[in-house]
């Protein structure tokens, strides 16, 4: 612990940023005997495959579950719903676009780039142009969220972008940020010692790690102790890599240098070390020789890159990182044993395909294990694009970039609020909640972020959010449409709860909402029904429609302000 | 920690917390602001409270109020279920109470309770969710209005709610209603100015620092978590908490009642110096088409006991509330959505009616009866319903000029229209200093207007939207919609050929919104 927040305090210095974090009330953990954690191995799960196992499932490799989403995996098999969820068949999506007008301050204004077209390739280095190409592509990102295919792939790009996490503010570059972006897009669910390698020689991140700055002269050491301590070993007990360690790391990547006009890194062997680089124990005392050509940058760096990943650290570093973005937080030594453990081993043997992984994971006994159902903390982008998704928030047609942006950026600041900016992480061990102990998920709920999130799903279900006359909104009588029976409250009810709640409100607090809500006091039901048939039948009756409308609304943002609803 | 049991018989004490603000999560919009630290006073000063007792399902009010000046009349429409006239609690000898209601009967006796004939309005509708709607709106029988009365009354009183709220002036809830939700009566024209609390167990586990068990998994334990912080969060949970705290001794209320299990927090709170203005408390089971009474004595059965208990719950409250030294303040009053038929139906029950009488209770009510009893026909037919004497809404407004001190000339835009006051409430001193209340940020000159009136508004930059409403929440004008420096500006709203009557303009400012009700005369 006390290691621990001497390196955050270190971070603290060495970041060139940070974010003010205002004043919060965060009550400790509960203090109380752990839970047991889930049970069960990687044996490959066998149980039935029913819409709560659809459910738990789609919670944790998407954001937010949609009703048709549940019918169509439910239709298909276990295994074949995995293995849709891990190979993705949408192309990427088209990159971000400008919809936005330079101040007329700015120098060289892009008037080459049509509105409505990208930017992605104009390489126009006006600085006055970042803030608003860099709020593009966040919104993009929001954008590709919420219009994700039936794939874990989203869900794996923001683990990435947590795990290599970047600052927009600190790179500042629209075209590195998006390039960035990309690395981790197409690496996502390929192989992480590639992605790794990707990621040390992206322009973004030699800026972000002042990378470009490590020379034979004057070595700077922040991405080489990145490397290890936040991207390879971590700091599990196992993993020993010494000071000196993180020194020889340094100067392995001595030399490398972006090009600002082709926004591409190059190899510059003036400013390489050209020493023998000696490593510790933890390392098998690998030595590196010093080279001199102009290929000694990428060969030096792919055996320092085989040294780290022979160690048996890497594999387990990430599974554990992979087990807190899709199970739990907490890892005992029996969970080590069972999953990490047997995992990391899987990792190596596929020469840290990321595939594997996954599916050995997400098939496992252990995955499905009723203790872990319910027990993830929702994260502002899970809550915010989850949201939009599960109640199938309709938005206009993509040709409608401005109003889409627009809306992309309302939800990208209900996030940031929250405080889980995309692009913008707070430092680069990425978000607290996926490591700062004891709390982890915890750290997403305090005073502050906790009536932000009941003000987000309250307004979303009672005004929305009006924009060039388009209304983004819940419309609940729409979408209970596809419950299985909206005429009977029961039903109504509990389907609902059953799609949105992992943890079920009791039978009585389901009669309280029904008969307080949709029954306005009544004790027959026939009244909802009545209501809801002539609500289907004529819906021109505005009396009626209106009812139907103010009682689903009401009972939706009840549900959504239940401390259950944070949870996935 | 021993494993605990997960589901109870109530709704969860976490949903307490949020669901207490139903509107919206008033802290989070509680921006600081230099205003705040100035004095804000409502537009009226008066510690004068209102409690609306609502009668879910269509209260029989014949039985209730049985017309002995008719008596022959109405035992031949009602054969199977009358009430015997020498049985009935007598009012003022020509009409009765219900020989269950012997609690009122006393409070009629000290005369601190009013009972008013056949209070509805034109063109009555039978259904239990327009019908209620519309008791709840105040609207017309064929218009929808998306507005409660009493929260078009708490935004005139407090008009820039939430914004700013609570303050120094307002450390408490608006109004608060004991159920899951808070109904359209307190709905303001885009917020609900109301909070509620969804059950009498969790009011006092609120008020014991209780939290619902959750189960011993990782699941529960996160959210015992979330449920620990729900509870940090609410400012007005602390105010409820000590308004609780300061009243620990109360009067000895009937058990096995809910409405006088909400009655008696709802007197714990006002005697406790919560400021709230309006609290809403409700009680089920009056739908009885049949088995209304028991055949063998009509004195008996489920309607009785319903109306046992209103009078019981009613009476200990008024003890309660003199006991406790705050019964100077409070005036309730009953409603029910509907009168039910005046020709009893084959199976000792009736269908759904129209007019039916209202109570007021407290100190300052002027007791007695006011109306006419109603007439029966002799041969009363099965569609027979009784016509109204007094519009509900004369009844509202009355409270709201005499009892909540609203001008004369704000109740217009308040009620919608102008309705006749009734003598219902003894004369009263309102004292009536103005001044506004939390941060003004829209606001429009002239008002009351008869063509086009300007709006100003403050934004704090970014996408800005300033639309109007009708009160049925429609949009009919969108007079800007784009990004903004910070600042103040100006849109004009020419309302053309629309109609008169009162219209909302609304400000969304990314997370911020605020709406402010506009008069068009002609």
């Amino acid at each position: 612990m006390i290691l621990l927040y001497l390196n955050s305090l270190f971070r603290l210095y060495t970041m060139s940023r940070r974010k003010f974090i205002s004043q919060i009330i965060q009550p400790a953990s509960v203090q109380e005997a752990p839970p047991p954690p889930p049970g069960g191995g990687l044996t490959p799960y066998a149980g039935s495959w029913t819409t709560d196992q659809v459910i738990h499932l789609l919670k944790r490799t998407q954001f937010g579950v949609r009703p048709e989403d549940v019918k169509y995996f439910a239709t298909r098999t276990f295994l074949q719903s995995i293995s849709e969820l891990l190979n993705p068949s949408t192309p990427s999506p088209n990159p971000p676009v400008k919809d936005y007008v330079p101040a007329s301050t700015v120098a060289k204004p892009d008037t080459n780039i049509a509105a409505g077209t990208t930017w992605v390739n104009d390489l126009n280095a006006d600085g006055g142009l970042d803030g608003n190409r860099v709020l593009s592509f966040q919104k993009w990102w929001i954008g590709n969220m919420i219009n994700q295919d039936r794939s874990i792939k989203e869900k794996m790009i923001l683990f990435w972008h947590n795990h290599f996490a970047t600052e927009a503010d600190t790179i500042g570059n629209p075209i590195y940020i998006y390039r960035h972006h990309q690395v981790l897009r197409t690496n996502a669910l390929g192989n992480f010692k590639a992605l790794t390698r990707a990621v040390t020689l992206d322009p973004g991140m030699l800026v972000y790690l002042n990378g470009q700055y490590n020379t034979l002269t004057a070595p700077d050491e922040n991405y080489g102790r990145e490397l290890q301590e936040l991207f390879c070993c971590g700091k599990g007990t196992g993993s020993k890599y010494t000071e000196d360690d993180v020194k020889a790391a340094a100067r392995v990547l001595t030399g490398w240098r972006i090009n600002a006009t082709t926004a591409t890194s190059y190899f510059d062997i003036t400013r390489h070390d050209k020493n023998a680089k000696k490593f510790s124990a933890f390392y098998n005392n690998t030595t590196i020789a010093g080279r001199t050509t102009a290929t000694a940058g990428e060969l030096e760096l792919d055996e320092m890159l085989n040294m780290i990943f022979a160690t048996s650290e890497t594999s387990k570093y990430i599974c554990r990182r992979l087990y807190r973005w899709f199970i739990y937080y907490d890892i005992d030594a029996t969970v080590e044993a069972t999953i990490i453990a047997p995992l990391a081993n899987l990792f190596v043997q596929n020469n840290y395909e990321i595939l594997p992984v996954l599916e050995a994971l997400l098939k496992s006994e252990h995955f499905f294990n009723s203790l872990a159902v319910g027990c993830q903390i929702k994260s502002p982008i899970d809550l915010v694009v989850g949201l939009c998704r599960e109640f199938t928030i309709a938005f206009p047609p993509a040709s409608d970039y401005a109003t889409n942006y627009g809306h992309f950026n309302y939800l990208f600041n209900w996030a940031s609020n929250m405080q889980q900016r995309i692009g913008d992480p707070p430092d680069v061990s990425g978000w607290k909640a996926y490591y700062q102990e004891p709390q982890f998920y915890e750290v997403w709920i305090n005073s502050d972020t906790l009536p932000r999130r009941n003000q987000f799903t309250d307004t979303m279900i009672v005004t929305g959010y009006t924009l060039n006359g388009f209304l983004m909104k819940i419309d609940g009588a729409e979408w209970v449409k596809k419950m299985s029976n909206p005429a009977d409250p029961n039903k109504l009810i509990s389907d609902i709860t059953y799609l949105i709640l992992r943890i079920d409100i009791s039978a009585a607090s389901k009669q309280q909402l029904k008969r307080d809500i949709l029954l306005g006091g009544q004790s027959d039901d026939h009244y909802w029904t009545d209501a809801w048939n002539l609500y289907i039948s004529t819906p021109g009756n505005t009396t009626n429609t209106n009812t139907v409308k103010n009682r689903l609304r009401d009972l939706l943002k009840y549900l959504m302000n239940l401390p259950e609803y944070q949870l996935c | 920690m021993k494993r605990r049991s997960f589901l109870q018989k109530t709704l969860p004490a976490g949903v307490l917390l949020p669901s207490l603000l139903n509107g919206f999560s008033f802290r989070a919009f509680g921006m600081s602001s230099p205003e705040l630290s100035s004095l804000l006073l409502p537009a009226t000063e008066t510690d004068h409270v209102l409690v609306i007792v609502q009668l879910n399902g269509g209260n029989d009010g014949l039985n209730m109020v049985v017309p002995i000046e008719n008596f022959s009349n109405y035992v031949n429409a009602r054969s199977n279920i009358y009430i015997p006239d020498d049985k009935v609690i007598p009012l003022n000898g020509k009409a009765g109470l219900h020989p269950a209601m012997t609690g009122l009967g006393n409070l009629y006796e000290d005369g601190q309770l009013k009972v008013i004939h056949s209070v509805g309005y034109p063109q009555p509708n039978f259904s239990h969710f327009r019908a209620t709607d519309i008791w709840m709106s105040a609207s017309d029988s064929a218009t929808v209005v998306n507005s409660g009365w009493a929260g078009r009354y708490l935004n005139y009183e407090y008009p820039n709610f939430p914004n700013g709220y609570p303050n120094a002036s307002m450390t408490d809830p608006l109004a608060i209603q004991i159920g899951s939700v808070t109904s359209l009566t307190f709905q303001g024209a885009a917020v609900s100015m109301g909070m509620s609390i969804s059950s009498a167990t969790n009011f006092y586990n609120l008020v014991n620092g209780v939290t619902d068990p959750a189960p011993n998994t990782p699941a529960g334990k996160e959210l015992s978590y979330i449920r620990v912080v729900a509870q940090q969060t609410q400012q007005y949970a602390t105010a409820i908490k000590a308004a609780a705290a300061k009243v620990t001794k109360q009067v000895t209320y009937p058990s096995s009642n809910s409405l006088a299990d909400q009655l008696k927090i709802v007197a714990r709170l006002i005697a406790g110096g919560l400021k709230t203005r309006v609290y809403m408390v409700n009680y089920g089971g009056f739908d009885t088409h049949s088995v209304q009474v028991n055949s063998n004595d009509t004195t008996t059965g489920t309607h009785a006991t319903l109306l046992k208990n209103v009078s019981s719950a009613i009476k200990a409250f008024q003890d309660d509330l003199r006991m406790l030294g705050a019964d100077e303040r409070v005036v309730g009053m009953t409603f029910s959505e509907f009168g039910r038929r005046i020709k009893s139906n084959g199976s000792t029950g009736t269908d759904h009616g129209s007019a039916a009488p209202c109570f007021l209770f407290g100190k300052q009510v002027m007791g007695g009866v006011l109306g006419d009893t109603p007439i029966i026909p002799s041969n009363a037919t099965v569609n027979d319903n009784l016509p109204f004497q007094y519009d509900f809404r004369s009844v509202y407004a009355t409270l709201l000029s005499k009892w909540l001190c609203v001008e004369d000339r704000d109740l217009q835009q308040i009620m919608l229209k102008n309705f006749q006051q009734l003598p219902l409430i003894n004369g009263v001193a309102c004292k009536k200093p103005v001044d506004l209340s939390g941060e003004q940020l829209i606001s429009n000159y002239p008002n009351p207007f008869s063509s086009s009136t300007v709006i100003t508004f403050k934004t704090a930059g970014g996408h800005t939207l300033i639309q109007v409403m009708d009160t049925s929440g429609r949009v009919v004008a969108n007079l800007t919609d784009k990004e903004y420096a910070p600042g103040t500006y100006t849109v004009a709203f020419n309302s053309g050929f629309m109609p008169s009557g009162v219209y909302y303009a609304r400000l969304q400012n990314m997370a911020i919104q605020q709406v402010r009700p506009m008069l068009k005369v002609r």
